[in-house]
């Protein structure tokens, strides 16, 4: 995990090591995202009190449901594609212990410090949704087909914008490590004012809110659930799947709604760094160690403040329809993108 | 001033309602630890007032899915008074309801002409057998003592109310 | 063979041949339809409803609603049971709304012995029907949001609910099967204290009404979905036999507490009939949410001046209605419920037609879910609102 212990160590420990950081980097913000927002805060909004009895404040519900879904059948239908069933699951699983791997928690604090950390991480990010897919394809059920189609049309919806919205970024920092990008939001100065860096949430609005919107359809969270559906189509890609293999794709849900609030957070506002202006640091180089303790703690308060707005649009808003989804990205999404990395561009040469 | 969007509204409304539950408590009550007291009326179980009943049928005939089973016999009772000759009267054998077919429908309470059956709203008799939902005579005696009295009525009614 | 000849001879050869090709094409891009059974088991049926959709892609060709899975013959139960069973019965059949089953069948019973419920009576019966109407109306609101996706609403509208649903069981004893309503009157009276709890649940009510519309009514996406879809024009609402909120969403100005004069509270107190020019989902759903509110006040009024009285007029012990047949019909929350009631002057009905709401209102959905998605299939089947109790019966 840690380019400081890489140095002396030798490469099994460093393996351990960074298998172990990645396992708490994925399934600490999934546990906390489905205790503190999916059990207790969807159930203040409607309200109600959520799970009380396991531990204090039903704090050990989590434990007692996958302890519940470990028990339960594996069930595999007659008539699925057996191999190709049993793997969707853990290759959406794979997907967001991949998308984990380029993220910097602080100025040494990384599993991989990869150049061009943007574009593998919009490559990899793609993954998941071949496992929804196969999901729905192999389970040889009419609903979660209807479910895999969803999903693999709204990846050519989602997906698009995503990328322009990035690309903003991008072009300020002038770099595709996730690395950089930090640095130079923490580093950078707003029109000559650097009290609080250049956290692009500022200078890149716009792309904000459209890459969140297509996080939020990404993740297919409400209100772009169309995938899973429960009122149509019975969730979907995973009406077939019981026991562990749901558990795997439940995980997986919410572990990727961390994952992505953090690399949100890396690319708009300002990852795990403070504006550098306040302790006089010039460059990466300058930065004390105890950013590398300090840092992930501030990556995790900007994931859960992230989490928390995709989880509260979850739990608000009706469904869209595919073909309007479709229609919004193709037709509101894109071209507005478009125009900002033009507007970006611009800017960038001008000044 | 100008329309707030209908996407914001709705945040704006579950926010609210997560501001009220965190402040005021839930609307929700954590069933095993504290309990609502049903209303006087509910319609929870059904006693018996072994005395009263004259073992007539009429609640076995009237019930619409049969779930009272009664069985009696008649017998000779000594004289109320002295010299007297002794009565004729109706000993009841088994009174039995069986609250997996009972549809909570009251028709029985009603039509008992001798005030020997009343509604409670005890509502914690749930049993892991079917079979145990058949409460026999004793039984039903004892919900007896948790029959509340009529509550009182609204303004403007004539009546005094009964059971 | 002249040139000229062959000329048109080659263009038909090759009009003929370029016909094939795309003959050929159209057989191999071909897609074959896919049946969807949509139900007997499935969240948006609320109950045992079956939707025999078949499917091009996510577009409906043709669907047709199968029921039956729940059918309880209460038709026929009627025959053999008494005319006090009878209500205990017939609360079954729309079970959210359970008081305002009780009410057509005991009016064609009083229709039939020609006896009349002291006004008391008819009071109280009217705020139980509107309070029934209330607690399944804002039930629907709550569900049309999960059958769109949003978790929220169903909530709100479970715990609002909740209130409603103590009223009536404070006065009738049951929460969803009362058996309060008795030929010629009511079982008992009101407990003390109903009319205040009741105006203060009436409000209550009109603030979840004002919160469903924020929530759920407001939303853009919400009626990006609904707005549209599902169009019933008047005409075709007519002859499909659609009653209630369905009707009056595609602009028919027809409400049976209004337009008839049943011995009940409707006609002492100031209301309002609403109705939408549009007939689609949104206008349907629309309508349910100004019903839920016109209720309240309904109620509210009512509680205002109740008559006082006996709430039983004089009915012999054993009922036996006379000889006839009578035919009542009333607005119910789904729409327009009758009982037509043959009486051979026994205890109980000879025969007994019950007309539902729900058994009509889906009789249109064949027509209304040709060429929609699949989604839409939901959001129609959750506006036009059936109950399952009340379709089968």
């Amino acid at each position: 995990m840690n380019a400081l212990l890489a140095a002396d160590l030798p490469y099994w420990v460093q393996s351990l090591l960074r298998v172990l950081g990645g396992l708490v980097a994925v399934l600490l913000p999934a546990g906390t995202i489905v205790y503190l927002f999916l059990f207790k805060m969807m159930s203040f909004m409607q309200s109600r009190l959520g799970p009380m009895e396991a531990g204090p404040y039903g704090s050990m519900q989590l434990f007692a449901e996958v302890g519940k879904w470990l028990q339960k059948e594996d069930i595999t239908p007659a008539r699925a594609d057996r191999t190709i069933f049993k793997i969707a699951p853990l290759v959406v699983l794979a997907s967001t212990f991949l998308l984990v791997a380029v993220v910097p928690f602080g100025p040494d604090a990384w599993f991989t410090n990869f150049e061009a950390g943007v574009f593998y991480m919009l490559a990899v990010s793609s993954v998941s949704v071949l496992g929804i897919l196969i999901a729905g394809w192999s389970s040889a059920n009419k609903y979660s087909l209807l479910g895999g189609l969803r999903a693999a049309g709204q990846l050519i919806a989602y997906e698009l914008p995503m990328v322009l919205a990035v690309i903003g970024v991008i072009i300020q920092a002038g770099t595709m490590n996730l690395q950089g990008i930090v640095v130079a939001q923490n580093g950078g100065e707003i029109f000559g004012w650097n009290g609080l860096g250049n956290p692009y949430i500022l200078t890149q609005f716009t792309g904000f809110i459209i890459f969140m919107i297509a996080v939020q359809a990404e993740l297919t969270q409400t209100p772009f659930d169309m995938p899973i559906a429960e009122s149509e189509l019975v969730s979907g890609y995973m009406t077939e799947y019981s026991g562990f293999r749901f558990l795997t794709f439940f995980i997986a849900e919410f572990a990727t709604a961390g994952v992505f609030s953090l690399i949100a957070s890396v690319l708009f506002l300002g990852g795990w760094g403070v504006p550098f202006a306040w302790f006089d640091w010039k460059s990466i180089d300058d930065i004390s160690d105890w950013m590398n303790v300090v840092g992930p703690l501030i990556m995790f308060t900007k994931m859960m403040v992230l989490a928390f707005v995709i989880m509260w649009v979850r739990f608000s808003y009706p469904r869209f329809r595919e073909d309007q989804l479709q229609r919004f990205a193709w037709k509101v999404l894109i071209p507005i993108s478009l125009v900002n990395i033009m507007i970006t561009a611009i800017l960038k040469v001008a000044f | 001033m100008p329309k707030v969007p209908g996407l914001l509204k709705g945040l704006g409304v579950t926010l609210n309602t997560l501001k009220r539950t965190a402040i005021d408590g839930a609307n929700t009550v954590q069933y095993p630890h504290e309990k609502e007291a049903p209303p006087i009326r509910a319609r929870g179980v059904i006693a018996l007032h072994e005395g009263n009943c004259t073992s007539c049928m009429l609640c076995v005939r009237s019930c619409p899915d049969w779930c009272i089973y009664i069985e009696g016999h008649k017998e000779m009772a000594p004289p109320r008074r002295a010299g007297g000759k002794p009565r004729q009267v109706n000993k009841l054998d088994r009174f039995d309801i069986d609250y997996a077919l009972c549809m909570y429908c009251g028709i029985c309470v009603e039509v008992c002409p001798f005030d020997a059956l009343f509604w409670s709203p005890e509502y914690e008799y749930s049993e892991p057998k079917i079979a145990d939902l058949l409460h026999d005579k004793a039984k039903l005696s004892e919900w007896m003592e948790t029959v509340p009295e009529a509550p009182a009525l609204e303004a403007g009614a004539e009546k005094k109310g009964k059971k | 063979m002249t040139s000229t000849e062959s000329l048109i001879d080659r263009r038909q050869l090759a009009y003929i041949a370029s016909q094939a090709a795309d003959a050929r094409l159209n057989v191999e891009l071909e897609t074959e339809g896919m049946t969807l059974n949509i139900g007997p088991q499935h969240p948006a049926t609320h109950g045992t409803l079956r939707i025999i959709a078949h499917l091009d892609g996510e577009q409906v060709v043709w669907a047709e609603p199968s029921c039956g899975y729940m059918h309880r013959g209460y038709e026929k139960l009627t025959e053999v049971r008494t005319y006090p069973q009878v209500t205990s019965l017939v609360n079954r059949i729309d079970w959210l709304g359970s008081f305002a089953n009780e009410v057509p069948f005991i009016l064609a019973a009083e229709k039939l012995m020609g006896i009349e419920a002291p006004p008391r009576a008819q009071w109280i019966r009217t705020i139980l029907f509107e309070l029934s109407r209330i607690a399944n109306v804002s039930l629907f609101l709550g569900d049309l949001g999960v059958q769109l996706g949003a978790v929220t609403p169903v909530f709100m509208a479970f715990r609002d609910r909740e209130h409603v649903l103590n009223l009536i069981e404070a006065t009738t004893g049951g929460r969803f099967h009362p058996n309060f309503d008795r030929i010629g009157g009511l079982k008992d009276d009101l407990p003390a204290g109903f009319i205040d709890e009741t105006r203060a649940v009436m409000k209550t009510l009109r603030n979840f009404c004002t919160e469903m519309e924020d929530l759920l009514f407001g939303n853009e996406i919400f009626q990006s979905r609904t707005r549209g879809i599902g169009v019933i024009p008047k005409d075709i609402a007519m002859q499909y036999g659609l009653s209630g909120a369905n009707l009056r969403a595609s602009g028919v100005d027809w409400d049976l507490r209004r337009d008839q004069s049943l011995p009940m509270a409707w006609d002492k107190v100031d209301w309002k009939v609403w109705t939408h020019p549009d007939g689609d989902s949104f206008a349907r759903c629309w309508i349910r949410l100004q019903e839920v509110r016109e209720s309240t006040l309904i109620v509210d009024q009512l509680l205002n001046n109740i008559p006082s009285g006996p709430v039983m007029a004089k009915v012999p012990r054993i009922i036996k209605v006379p000889e006839g047949e009578a035919w009542v019909s009333t607005e119910n929350p789904l729409g327009e419920m009758g009982y037509y009631v043959v009486s051979k002057g026994d205890l109980g009905p000879f025969r007994t037609k019950i007309r539902s709401a729900s058994f009509n209102n889906i009789s249109i959905v064949p027509w209304i879910l040709k060429g929609v998605y699949v989604p839409d299939i939901i959001t129609i089947l959750a506006s036009l609102y059936f109950i399952l109790g009340d379709i089968d019966r």
